[in-house]
């Protein structure tokens, strides 16, 4: 069994943003850059399914500019076999990745294709189900736990009444909740060898995927501030405040 | 051309959030249908030809629909999607695991998680876990778009009387199946409507310790909240967890017990609209965004406040 993973570069998940003062976006220059947090769980649970005996391939891939390619080394280095780099540079949606991600799954027939649920930059979580979609295959969202069974895989779905079970044929998408698994660290060797491992290079133009936006961002801004609030002495003072100040209790 | 509202539901009766979805999809249209899709739905189908912003419902019914599986749900609405500009639900789990499959499908590039209708083809919406507010103008035909509950009112239940009308079913997708729900039933109010949410972190520092989260609760007629981190270390199970990935709530009164405030938490609970942080680290982030903050050790300051309660003579219900 092959499995796709696909991963995003986003802003490191405990940088404080800050939105530029003139409304076109947030401050990404000289800003930590991470793998979308729940693409590092998509990454871990592939390589877990190889360890296991149960797939053989496991290939790394991202869109994006060109230092994107950090997350696709960073896969390699925690298991990962090999990488792919879908080039494109500016704002590219969901639905133009999907679009992408479609071309490349035609070309590797993956038996699954695994992806973080949410990206922590855009938070529009879509892309997963958008290829989905475009293939016609099923989908397994929000996964805290799936089990490989021949061709099927069970698949626990995080929901907001709780947990959810389904099965679903292969080949598919899941797309990866945190509480999947641990992400592993990479070891110093292991960031050594992933240095040769191949990184194929694309560019979006030659899958012939028109990538241009559909949405305009007319602006991005900061969100009203929280007036500052007052530490209380101590519990007696807190309740009264609650009860005869904000009068909420 | 009208907006489509897709109804969320458990084949007997709405979830409430359909309600605010209602609202958010009548700011962009005066003119909202809604589709209800299930299986034995003629008593929901009713209830929501009764919400008044609704003009017509459109009813499919089938055993393969008694789940809600988006692959099986996503072909029916691309149909429908032919009469009409928008498709609108909620972005909560339901919303978000069907949208995008309609969108892609419909070749549209969808508006997440909105905050604001600012007019029929732009919208507000959080990025950056709530860190920034974004002004999105979709310049598709046909636009799909899911809305953050928590920020529009619910629309009013009674009143109305939009016509049913019978919809064909689609062809059974019949690769995925589903298995079981594992839904935790409580008597306390549903977290992403309740008036006062009591949460607990990883401070709290056992699931036995929950415990003191729910007597106040209790007390306090409130839903239980957590953090990711106290989910991720077994405390509570995730159905409670609050954050950019887990609800978004916005109570009159959000209690932080235990939990140090990591942005991602931030994102799920800082519209509230006053927030009680309490915490032995003085410095720890939740302090910036509360009214009232208390420094002090948890296990202290919880069996106090059940105190201080029981000495009012009336609370608010």
């Amino acid at each position: 069994m092959k499995i796709l993973v696909a991963v995003k570069r986003v802003i490191d998940y405990n940088v404080q943003i800050r939105v530029k003062e003139d409304g076109t976006g947030v401050v990404t220059d000289n800003v930590k850059m991470s793998t979308n947090p729940p693409d590092d769980n998509a990454i871990e649970e592939a390589v877990k399914i190889k360890e296991a005996g149960k797939a053989t391939d496991v290939v790394a891939i991202t869109v994006g500019e060109e230092k994107a390619q950090e997350t696709v080394r960073k896969a390699l280095a925690v298991g990962a076999d090999r990488g792919i780099h879908v080039k494109v540079d500016g704002i590219i949606e969901p639905l133009a990745v999907s679009k992408i991600l479609q071309k490349i799954v035609d070309k590797e027939k993956p038996d699954l294709v695994f992806m973080g649920k949410q990206a922590i930059d855009d938070d529009c979580n879509q892309t997963g189900q958008m290829l989905s979609a475009l293939l016609n295959w099923p989908q397994a969202t929000f996964a805290s736990k799936i089990d490989v069974k021949d061709n099927k895989l069970e698949v626990t779905r995080e929901i907001d009444e709780g947990l959810e079970t389904i099965e679903i044929n292969v080949p598919a998408i899941v797309t990866c909740d945190l509480r999947l698994n641990e992400p592993r660290y990479a070891s110093l060797p292991n960031i050594m060898k992933a240095k040769k491992k191949p990184i194929e290079e694309i560019s979006a133009s030659d899958l012939g995927v028109d990538v241009s936006p559909r949405l305009e961002q007319i602006k991005v801004e900061e969100p009203p501030k929280r007036k500052a609030g007052i530490k209380v002495a101590n519990v007696a003072e807190l309740v009264q405040k609650l009860k005869n100040e904000a009068k909420v209790i | 051309m009208a907006v489509l509202l897709i109804a969320e539901h458990n084949n007997k009766e709405l979830r409430p959030f359909t309600l605010n979805a209602a609202t958010a999809a009548s700011q962009i249209d005066s003119e909202v249908h809604a589709v209800i899709i299930g299986h034995d739905t003629a008593e929901v189908a009713k209830q929501l030809s009764e919400l008044p912003v609704v003009k017509k419902i459109l009813n499919v019914e089938a055993a393969y629909y008694e789940n809600f599986t988006a692959e099986n749900f996503a072909p029916v609405i691309v149909k429908l999607a032919e009469n009409y500009s928008h498709i609108v639900c909620s972005a909560n789990t339901f919303g978000k695991n069907l949208m995008p499959r309609i969108a892609a499908l419909l070749d549209t590039s969808q508006v997440s998680d909105i905050i604001k209708v600012i007019s029929s083809d732009t919208f507000l919406r959080p990025i950056y876990a709530g860190n920034a507010f974004a002004t999105i103008k979709s310049n598709d035909a046909k636009k799909c778009v899911t809305i953050r509950p928590t920020s529009f009112d619910p629309c009013e239940s009674t009143g109305g009387s939009a016509s049913i009308e019978k919809v064909d079913a689609s062809e059974e997708f019949s690769k995925t199946k589903f298995i079981k729900r594992e839904e935790i039933k409580s008597d306390r109010p549903e977290l992403g409507t309740a008036r006062i949410v009591v949460s607990g972190g990883r401070g709290m520092q056992s699931g036995d310790n929950f415990k003191l989260i729910t007597e106040i609760a209790d007390k306090l007629g409130a839903a239980i909240g957590a953090s990711r981190a106290a989910v991720d270390a077994g405390y509570i199970s995730n159905d409670h967890q609050v954050g950019q990935t887990g609800k978004v709530v916005v109570p009159d009164l959000y209690i932080a017990i235990g939990i140090s405030g990591a942005i991602q938490h931030l994102a799920g609970m800082k519209e509230s609209k006053v927030i009680v942080a309490i915490n032995k680290d003085g410095e720890a982030p939740i302090f910036s965004v509360a009214d009232y903050g208390l420094e002090a050790d948890l296990f202290e300051a919880i069996p106090q406040f059940m105190e201080e309660l029981n000495k009012l003579n009336t609370i608010q219900k």
